[in-house]
């Protein structure tokens, strides 16, 4: 018999029926009977007073039936990292200050979104605008307008990281190099926009249909600030249009619209423009990094140094976490002797940043991979050489951080290597460049301070063999559902059709912290695997006393078939013995029940999936203009549980990370984002889509259900860096700034040939 | 502003409607008829999510007043497949794994359907031309191509 009957097959997205027919009910599809239609009011400064709000003339609107701002509310200085109240700092609605461009003051509901609308400009507010500061290296300054009182020179949080002895190392390099490098923000620009239905009874019990990465998150988090008990409050999200990092923290949708509801009794929705999303949603978090790194002069890495100051905006959010993690992976995935980071978090008067696929991690990434190609250029060493001297490997502990225990790096980059040279001669202004990533499988710490074990599943197997899989997980689109079914239809037995899961209510379903940071293949499947092994062990000792085998055999089921292991052909049909086993239980179905928490796995995650992308692009020397002609990933997560879904995840992952590389950016003037909409906004189109191949490279991962790991996110990672190093490749030209710009590289050319000249001037 | 009586057929059904003469078509498909398939990215024509076809043709129906339609056939998601019965390019879609989050899909499907009428063999480079205005931030394209292309070579000529 085959390993595995349903691992590793690609099996079509559980929910695809329902999402190419036009069935999937998103909460932005969601209607009820006599619903109201919210608007929210937004501050036009980024740092200013409110003295006074009149709402008189709103409320005296026809249509309007509720207007609410600040005074409303508890007041809650509310926030993700709940353990730590200073990073607890953002009201969602402004009582007497705002701190970003776009921070809601007011909300209102009426009969239809045009009524909201107009009554939004009958709201009177009364500013009294104070000096705002919009980047992290100004606003850090002692002069500086300080944002929160808590928060001398406006910094945040800091972090430091920290292993051997670096000074004394950079005494033994070889070969030092010190470079600044500034990565820019990005947009998630989920499809669906923020949005949410909240209904509240006369019976005081709240439910929220909203397109979320996490329905606990936000379950907890609208019970906290609205003085309610977590369990009257009820968060569904069946389908979720997106999230990428976006939809795990409390929005304003979800805030206003309830508040509205508690007040009105009825049914609200507020569903953000795309211009509120992309000025008030948060943000990938942009950085800028300083790095000192000592080689010796084989390349064998000896000593970094990392600094960073991020542009926070005006809360904490998930940026915490981003400034984490982004020192710990800006020393992926290599073997460090020697590593210092520190980092600084920095309020400005902008829009919160915070998670956004990679989380920190493709900005680390970027800049580290830059610099590897340079040293590689400055000790005349190939880039896959260098990196191949210095990567991880199975069973390296980072120290005081991480154990690694499956990495198939090396075996990626042999795959890659291969790769490179079948393409052989390149033409002109062509080149190839590459970066080596890793990231984690879920993460281990808990600053949301829950009670709960981190994932938690039911299963519950019924009289006629189909199973109902309970998970907390959210999908969002990545295929969790699909995932989930799998590994419970391999423990069990059956097939995936046998399966039917029940997710997105926290009514139905057990706890779950939800879709960020790669959790739910690792955390959630060792929970589904564990619930299944559970309801298995019943079933098989239901079938043991019937098949009455010699007491030495072992007993498996496989396809609908319980049967001897080691004589395939004894054995019962699982429908058959469900039956029977249901009424041998007086009639009860067979639950099993599972959980995962990580416990004794250093700091960061279980688990840690690794791989090297390749870039190919051509850059014209004349216009600057990059073109990406080919993308080739070698790949590690573990196991792989659905083909077809791996693949998806990491042709979108590459998708996003390339206009992350070299098309999206968000400027602004004095905390405004200059370019709110889809057409100023460059996501990559179809036509600007390279081809993009995949390798796996398969390991085994204890850690994780069946040996897989992450799958998807990480791969955001390289691709900036990859991207860079093929721009250096093809025209000799390094640029430390995100977004790659046709614009900066023709200057950067332009340099490149000034010199030239001039040390040819020199010559002669 | 007084209401206008619209007749449109959708997805076959005739309707006789009464409407503000501002009405987006993608308000009418949604909140008159309930036709939620068809979704809203934007609402400046630039993702094409909304996209549905008009006498035949992909229209981003968040940016033609409903009442510019009066008199024409609508088709949208909802229409593609009867009963259980799929289209071709739809069951291409699910081998493909041409979709993930869904929100574009409906969008992404007119779009290739327009296309896949008009010109039944397309090349890739007119597959990618086809579906430049949608928006997909999940996929990265690729799956989308390669279901597109499958339908393009007669894989799946046969009913599913």
């Amino acid at each position: 018999m085959k390993k595995y009957s349903v691992i590793n097959t690609p099996v079509h997205n559980i929910d695809g029926i329902a999402k190419i027919t036009g069935r999937a009910e998103y909460t932005f599809d969601v209607k009820l009977p006599r619903m109201l239609y919210g608007k929210i009011l937004r501050s036009p400064y980024p740092h200013a007073k409110i003295l006074h709000i009149d709402t008189s003339k709103a409320e005296n609107l026809s249509g309007v039936k509720a207007v609410v701002t600040g005074k409303d509310t508890l007041g809650i200085k509310q926030g993700i990292w709940r353990r730590f109240k200073e990073l607890c700092d953002e009201e969602i609605l402004a009582r007497s200050r705002v701190r970003y461009i776009g921070e809601p003051v007011a909300a209102v509901a009426a009969i239809d979104e045009d009524t909201a609308e107009e009554a939004l400009d009958l709201i009177e507010v009364e500013y009294e605008p104070l000096p705002g500061v919009f980047e992290p290296l100004e606003a850090i300054k002692e002069e500086a307008p300080q944002l929160h009182e808590h928060a001398e020179r406006n910094i945040n949080v800091t972090r430091h990281i920290e292993w051997g002895d670096v000074d004394e190392a950079f005494q033994e390099a070889d070969h030092i190099r010190e470079d600044w490098f500034r990565c820019s923000s990005q947009h998630h620009v989920c499809m669906e926009t923020h949005n949410a239905v909240a209904s509240f009874t006369p019976d005081r019990k709240l439910t929220v249909w909203t397109s979320t990465q996490s329905h606990y998150y936000i379950k907890v988090l609208l019970s906290w600030v609205l003085g309610l008990r977590e369990n009257d409050v009820r968060v569904i999200s069946r389908y979720t249009g997106g999230g990428f990092g976006s939809k795990f923290e409390l929005d304003s949708a979800q805030f206003c619209s309830s508040l509205l509801s508690m007040k009105l009794f009825r049914p609200v929705k507020i569903t953000l423009t795309r211009e509120e999303e992309f000025m008030a949603t948060k943000r990938r978090t942009p950085m800028f990094y300083y790095l000192r790194t000592g080689v010796k002069k084989d390349g064998s890495f000896v000593a970094k140094e990392a600094r960073v100051f991020t542009e926070g905006g005006a809360y904490t959010a998930m940026g915490a976490t981003a400034l984490y993690l982004t020192g710990f992976f800006q020393a992926f995935p290599y073997v460090w002797p020697n590593y210092r980071y520190d980092g600084y978090r920095v309020y400005t008067n902008t829009a919160p940043t915070s998670a956004m696929r990679g989380f920190g991690a493709p900005q680390a990434t970027f800049c580290a991979e830059t610099q590897i190609d340079l040293i590689a250029k400055d000790l005349g060493i190939d880039p896959i050489d260098i990196r191949r001297r210095n990567v991880m490997y199975p069973g390296y502990e980072v120290p005081g951080q991480a154990t690694i225990q499956s990495c198939g790096l090396r075996d990626c980059l042999d795959k890659i290597e291969k790769w490179i040279k079948s393409r052989g001669k390149l033409p002109p202004n062509r080149g190839i460049g590459l970066a080596a990533y890793g990231f984690m499988s879920g993460g281990i710490f808990n600053w949301f301070d829950t009670p709960y074990a981190f994932s938690s599943s039911i299963v519950q197997v019924n009289i006629d063999g189909k199973v109902d899989l309970f998970v907390g997980s959210q999908d969002m689109g990545q295929g969790s559902n699909t995932t989930m079914a799998m590994i419970c239809a391999e423990e069990l037995g059956v097939c995936v059709e046998d399966i039917r899961i029940h997710m997105g209510d926290t009514d139905k379903c057990p706890v779950d912290l939800g879709a960020w940071g790669s959790r739910e293949t690792l955390m959630q499947g060792n929970a589904v695997k564990m619930a299944a092994a559970e309801a298995k062990r019943q079933i098989v000792e239901f079938a043991a006393a019937k098949l009455s085998p010699n007491i030495v055999y072992d007993i498996d089921i496989k396809d609908g078939w319980i049967h001897l292991i080691a004589r395939p052909e004894r054995g019962l049909s699982f429908y058959d013995v469900v039956k029977e086993a249901i009424r041998g239980k007086d009639g009860q179905p067979i639950i099993g029940r599972g959980h995962y928490t990580p416990h004794r796995k250093g700091m960061i995650s279980p688990a840690y999936s690794f791989g090297v992308q390749a870039v190919e692009a051509e850059v014209d020397t004349e216009t600057g203009k990059i073109t990406l002609k080919n993308c080739v990933t070698a790949h590690d997560c573990g196991q792989v549980i659905n083909p077809l879904g791996v693949k998806g995840q990491l042709e979108g992952a590459m998708a996003m990370a390339a206009g992350y590389g070299f098309t999206e950016d968000l400027p602004m003037d004095e905390g405004k984002i200059l370019n709110p909409n889809l057409v100023d906004y460059k996501v990559l189109r179809a036509t600007e889509m390279p081809e993009s191949k995949v390798i796996e490279v398969e390991t085994y991962e204890p850690e994780g259900p069946f040996g897989a790991k992450e799958a998807g996110e990480g791969l955001t990672n390289p691709t900036a860096g990859a991207l860079g190093n093929a721009v250096f490749h093809a025209a000799g030209v390094s640029i430390q700034t995100l977004p790659i710009t046709p614009e900066k590289v023709l200057e950067a050319l332009r340099k490149k040939e000034s010199e030239k000249n001039r040390k040819g001037g020199k010559k002669s | 502003m007084e209401k206008q009586l619209l007749h449109i057929t959708v997805n076959n059904e005739y309707h006789e409607l009464y409407i503000k003469p501002k009405r987006l078509l993608v308000e009418v498909l949604r909140d008159e008829l309930g036709l939620t398939g068809t979704k809203r990215g934007c609402n400046t024509g630039a993702c094409c999510a909304c996209t549905v076809l008009v006498d035949g043709a992909a229209v981003k129906s968040c940016s033609v007043l409903a009442i510019q339609a009066d008199g024409k056939e609508v088709t949208t998601v909802e229409g593609l497949a009867e009963g259980d019965k799929l289209t071709p390019l739809q069951r291409s879609f699910l081998d493909h794994g041409a979709y993930q989050c869904g929100f574009c899909t409906s969008g992404m499907l007119i779009s290739a359907t327009a296309l896949l009428n008009e010109n039944p063999k397309p090349t890739k480079e007119q597959i990618k031309e086809a579906i430049h205005g949608n928006i997909c931030r999940c996929t990265g394209y690729n799956s989308i191509i390669r279901a597109v292309q499958a339908v393009a070579k007669g894989q799946y000529r046969e009913a599913g």
